[in-house]
């Protein structure tokens, strides 16, 4: 909230040396967040002073209406000046900044002739003196006499600071709270503009004329507080000060009667709403809404109630949104006379949920949702009171309560206790000093402390909440910094290492990472011709954007709008990468279990509550197009192919320990032609290979791109691996070239190879492929390699080897040697 | 027999006086035959040794010996600096601008947010702490009710959470990465030691500050006689490790509702007060919800986020180019400390 330093000087005195940084933070230190410090009118210079206006001479002829304006300034004669706004009338007050002023900006006063008029001055909107952003029109004052320095009746000088409360403390949304914080802060004497006195003042009168109440859903509030003034004056103006109270408060001044309800909730913290008595039928009554489905408020909304809506009602309809926001019928308007003054301690969680429902946040809500003091009910509703009766000549008529008396808390803390959580120990008088500064009472010694907790810090219950206490109060800086050690036995999982390492080895190979948003349109879905688990998304109820509702289930979509992005900012060779969770909406989702939380919900709860969570794979995706070898000046460098993208995936799930198979696939978005799909243990964890021409042309990517992607979470983690033996006896070679149908992969011929060469076959290449032997024919060439661990191998035996090989190949996939084809 | 001293002498000034002349490798090649090799005077006079009369042997023997290790040692003297020449003449012309750019393959690199992730990972680590993942798409009761966030919370409206459809299965975008730290203290018992780095959603709209989707790292320590203490020397670890030695860290009174007491910490860096994250003492409800006996254990969790802590460590004024995955962001990162 914004409050200025003035009006905190009220009730703590504040040393004038302290500058508005070193209040600020003043308030930082104990928890309190300073926005902004708006220091008005410090680069204000006057003379500024109270005009009346005599004359109004409009001009016309000029692109917009002007008024050529006479004004009597306290001098012998008349001043006329050049005005553009027309809110006012003969006889208004208005402020004058006469030649000389400076305002606010390096805005210099001076006579000039304009209009062909000497204007020798001006009159000034609240925005060109800087006290608000109001400038559709100028001040035009309630009070104050021709010729007196506006600047001291306005009120002009002051600090005002925005501070954001937290949410545990409601109190402190007032001058009462906030001062008292700064007192506490700064060590100094507080005094509480709650007067308690001025609460008795008037009593619970048994007048038939007061309007009553009744609190008829004891949840949504435990008091409230009903004075009944007849006889208002509402079209008494707002005196000047607290029109600028309010306003330096950030809030509009509207009328008297809605004005001393906001000045008291500014003052006090306690939000009152003032009802027009003479539209309640019988009396008032805290109420849900029940069967009432519609209620009209202040700002001429219809809303429409839930059932658990909490209402001020009267015998027949509902009157307002209780703690929230007043409704239209019972409005204090011009013709008002009788008012029925409303202070009551809410249920937060009612009123937060009013709030909610209706996206109604008000400043009363803001309030009770964060706690207000419940002895605030009856103080605040008689400080308005009385306001209402000197500013408003309002005569009282009664009062009426409902609910339960206020019960002082007493707590026992140990003082030792808050000492070992906090790493510091606390005097006795510190803690005490702390309490006290806070509003509490301490009674005992030694260890343990008997804290009578005030009224608005229900906050306050068990020994952390005290510990905050002597800590902030105290100052966190005093609590020694030490640095506590684990566990024996931290390191990264094997999933965590391998996810690391992954990363690692891509960037290391010219791969950047990505990490994208895993919102996906359906649009990009149907693109990708995602089918079975990848087309089952789940939605986003709420999403950014309508056109993302949904959460990938694969990293493509990301990957491929970052890499046309990419190459649209003239990255032509790219490689990049992601590693990131995939949601597939493969589970039936039940009803979820939410246990309470005062206790660990049992052991079947819980496993119902992680059941409840859909599984999330990890992946690891990329996609790769341009030059993987870059052109330069000793010639054409190498682009990225299909081949690159499965050898990719295959090193991926190599460095994992795993081994796999490779198989050709159709699945989209791959060319149906050229994609691998990998397994491991008969499943598929990795599709690789160039993408569909179809999703390269609509996406505009060059063509051939390719992409890979591997689920890093479907591979095992292997065990402890065996040393491999290393033979020292010389290696012996043997190339062999084999002519087999166009269909045969090398895979299979690969395979049929290594079952017929033997336990004696090192390694087996295929080092050249040539596709234009004949007709639906290729030709592969392979290196064999071949060693013994306890003897030099004599070529014929390795020759015997090569065509036992040839023989199993001949047999499993019709190969014939080349030449001999 | 004997041997003519007079004809060693010979021989060997024959052979000084060859191994002298010779002009390049090539004659020194037939010099070597003729006056080095198996075949020289001076070898042949070797040879001849074991047919000298016994009293003479170890006379001329010495002087053979001397005379050819003064041959050999005069050859390869000339025998080097002839290969030094030749190697002169030839490697000049075989000179190449060395500046001339070399094959490259693509420059890689990794994500500043995975680098940071690594380093704060390996220093946690390093504490005794296991770093801790939990899912994305999480249950409500653990990103929130455990948390002491009730159903009215303001953060659980449609404006600051992601939900899922259908809605009764209570399924948001974590928006912390807090519910890692439920899982923790359900699954484990104390004490507990961990840092839990991950992705998180708040439907923010995209601009140079915030993200919808975003990166946190958070600690949780629960043990017996942890402090206030305790949580401030962790952070001032973390900021000195991150940040560098110089850097000075603060905490300010602060709420969330699954710590009390609370606070904000602030990092002295370059010249200014910068706010890094959230922390507290463990509150004590979140203990009971999680089953922790807040009599014997007590702890505390901080949380920050990490693109605001690379943004003020690598001077990155434009949350776009963290989100936006140009290439060349992220290749100037290379894969980190280097």
């Amino acid at each position: 909230m914004k409050i200025p330093l003035s009006w905190i000087r009220e009730y703590v005195t504040i040393p004038a040396k302290l500058t508005a940084e070193q209040v600020a933070q003043a308030f930082v230190k104990v928890g309190f967040e300073v926005e902004s410090i708006d220091q008005q009118g410090q680069d204000l210079k006057g003379p500024l002073v109270v005009g009346k206006v005599l004359t109004i001479e409009e001009l016309s002829g000029h692109q917009k209406a002007i008024r050529f304006v006479g004004v009597d300034v306290g001098e012998k004669k008349i001043r006329y000046v050049i005005c553009g706004a027309r809110n006012f009338k003969v006889n208004d007050l208005v402020v004058v900044a006469l030649p000389g002023a400076v305002l606010p900006g390096e805005f210099k006063i001076s006579a000039r002739q304009t209009y062909d008029k000497l204007s020798d001055g001006m009159i000034c909107s609240a925005k060109e003196i800087g006290i608000s952003d109001e400038h559709a029109g100028i001040i035009v004052l309630p009070e104050g006499k021709v010729g007196e320095d506006a600047v001291a009746l306005l009120d002009v000088k002051d600090v005002i600071f925005d501070i954001s409360v937290n949410p545990d403390r409601g109190y402190a949304m007032s001058v009462r709270g906030l001062a008292r914080e700064l007192a506490a802060s700064l060590q100094l004497k507080y005094k509480d503009p709650a007067d308690s006195k001025l609460g008795k003042k008037f009593g619970k009168d048994k007048n038939p004329k007061a309007i009553s109440v009744k609190i008829e859903d004891k949840s949504g509030a435990d008091l409230i507080y009903i004075r009944t003034l007849d006889q208002v004056n509402v079209k008494k103006s707002t005196p000047l000060w607290m029109q600028r109270r309010i306003e330096k408060c950030g809030m509009r001044s509207i009328s008297l009667a809605v004005d001393i309800t906001n000045y008291v909730m500014l003052e006090l913290g306690q939000p009152l709403h003032a009802f027009d008595a003479q539209y309640i039928m019988g009396g008032l009554r805290v109420v849900r809404a029940g069967k009432f489905t519609k209620l009209t408020t202040l700002d001429k909304v219809d809303r429409k109630l839930e059932p658990d809506h909490l209402l001020i009602a009267d015998a027949k309809t509902p009157l307002a949104l209780a703690g929230t926001m007043g409704g239209l019928t019972s409005e204090v308007s011009a013709s008002t006379t009788k008012i029925a003054l409303e202070a009551a301690h809410f249920d937060p969680m009612s009123v937060a949920r009013n709030s909610r429902a209706h996206n109604l946040s008000s400043e009363a809500s803001r309030r009770i949702e964060r706690n207000t003091d419940p002895a605030l009910a009856e103080i605040a509703s008689a400080r308005a009171t009385q306001l209402l009766i000197d500013l408003a000549d309002a005569k009282y008529v009664g009062t009426s309560t409902a609910g339960s008396p206020i019960k002082n808390r007493k707590i026992k803390i140990s003082l030792t206790k808050i000492s070992r959580y906090l790493g510091y120990s606390y005097s006795l008088k510190q803690a005490k000093n702390a309490f006290e500064l806070i509003g509490c009472k301490v009674a005992g010694g030694a260890d343990l402390l008997t804290v009578e907790v005030p009224t608005w810090r229900a906050d306050l219950v068990n020994f952390a909440d005290f510990a905050e206490e002597i800590a902030r109060i105290n100052g966190y800086d005093q609590i020694p910094a030490t640095l506590p050690v684990g566990k024996a036995g931290a390191g990264l999982t094997a999933m965590q290492y391998r996810k690391r390492s992954v990363a690692i080895s891509l960037a290391n190979q010219g791969f950047t990472e990505v990490i994208n948003y895993p919102f996906v349109s359906q649009e990009m879905v149907d693109l990708l011709g995602f089918t079975g688990d990848r087309a089952k998304s789940f939605k986003i109820a709420n999403p950014m954007s309508e056109e993302f509702p949904l959460l990938r289930t694969h990293l493509l979509p990301g990957l491929l709008t970052t890499a046309v992005r990419n190459i649209g900012r003239g990255s032509k060779d790219l490689a990049i990468f992601e590693i990131g969770t995939v949601f597939r909406n493969t589970t039936q989702l039940g009803k979820a279990v939410t246990p309470g939380v005062d206790k660990r919900p049992s052991e079947k709860m819980i496993n119902d509550i992680y059941a409840g969570v859909p599984n999330q794979m990890l992946f690891v995706g990329a996609v790769v197009t341009g030059e993987k070898i870059l052109s330069n000046w000793q010639g054409a460098g190498s682009r990225f192919s299909w081949s690159d993208a499965i050898a990719q995936a295959q090193e991926i799930i190599e460095s994992t320990g795993n081994e796999y198979e490779v198989l050709s696939s159709e699945l989209a978005p791959w060319h149906p032609g050229r994609c691998a799909e990998i397994r491991v243990n008969g499943k598929p964890v990795a599709h690789a290979g160039e993408l569909h021409p179809r999703v390269i042309g609509a996406l505009n990517l060059p063509e051939r791109s390719c992409a890979f992607a591997v689920i890093l979470s479907e591979l095992p983690t292997a065990g402890i691996s065996k040393a491999p033996a290393i033979w020292s006896y010389p290696a012996v070679v043997q190339d062999v070239a084999l002519v087999v149908d166009a269909k045969t992969t090398a895979a299979a011929l690969t395979a049929a190879l290594k079952k017929g060469a033997g336990a004696l076959l090192e390694s087996i290449e295929l080092f050249d492929r040539y596709d234009q032997v004949a007709s639906n024919k290729v030709s592969l060439a392979f290196t064999l390699t071949f060693r013994a661990s306890d003897r030099t191998l004599t070529s014929d035996e390795v020759a015997r080897y090569r065509d036992e090989a040839v023989a199993q190949a001949s047999k499993e996939v019709g190969a014939v040697l080349r030449g001999n084809a | 027999m004997s041997l003519d001293q007079n004809k060693i002498a010979e021989d060997l000034a024959l052979a000084l006086r060859a191994i002298e002349s010779a002009g390049d490798l090539e004659a020194l090649k037939q010099v070597k035959i003729d006056h080095v090799g198996d075949k020289s005077a001076l070898a042949k006079a070797n040879q001849s040794l074991a047919s000298v009369d016994l009293s003479l042997r170890a006379q001329f023997g010495k002087l053979v010996g001397a005379a050819r290790a003064q041959v050999n040692e005069v050859f390869e003297q000339k025998s080097a600096q002839l290969l030094a020449l030749r190697d002169a003449q030839v490697l000049l012309t075989e000179k190449v601008d060395v500046t001339l750019p070399g094959r490259r393959t693509l420059k890689g690199g990794l994500h500043p947010l995975t680098i940071l992730t690594n380093e704060i990972n390996d220093l946690f680590i390093g504490l005794g702490y296991k770093v801790a993942e939990g899912p994305e798409l999480e249950a409500e009761w653990l990103n929130f009710d455990a948390l002491n966030i009730p159903a009215d919370h303001p953060a659980r409206t449609m404006q600051d959470t992601f939900f899922i459809e259908p809605l009764d299965a209570k399924l948001v975008l974590r928006t912390h990465t807090s519910p890692v730290q439920i899982r923790t203290m359900l699954n484990e018992k104390p004490p507990i030691y961990v840092i839990c780095p991950g992705k998180t959603y708040r439907a923010d709209e995209l601009d140079a500050t915030h993200t919808p989707v975003f990166h946190q790292v958070e600690g949780l320590v629960i043990d017996e006689n942890i402090t206030m203490g305790d949580l401030k020397g962790t952070l001032d670890f973390f900021a000195k490790s991150i940040f560098g030695d110089q850097v000075k860290t603060r905490l300010r009174p602060s709420f969330f509702p699954f710590t009390e007491p609370s606070a904000e910490v602030d990092v002295f860096f370059n010249g200014r007060w910068i706010e890094w994250g959230g922390c507290g003492m463990v509150n004590l409800k979140v203990l009971d919800a999680c089953g922790v006996d807040s009599k014997k254990y007590s702890g505390f969790a901080f949380g920050m986020g990490l693109e605001r802590t690379l943004m003020v460590k690598h001077g990155i004024t434009d949350m776009h180019d963290i989100v936006e995955g140009d290439v060349r962001f992220s290749q100037s990162f290379g894969v980190g400390k280097r």
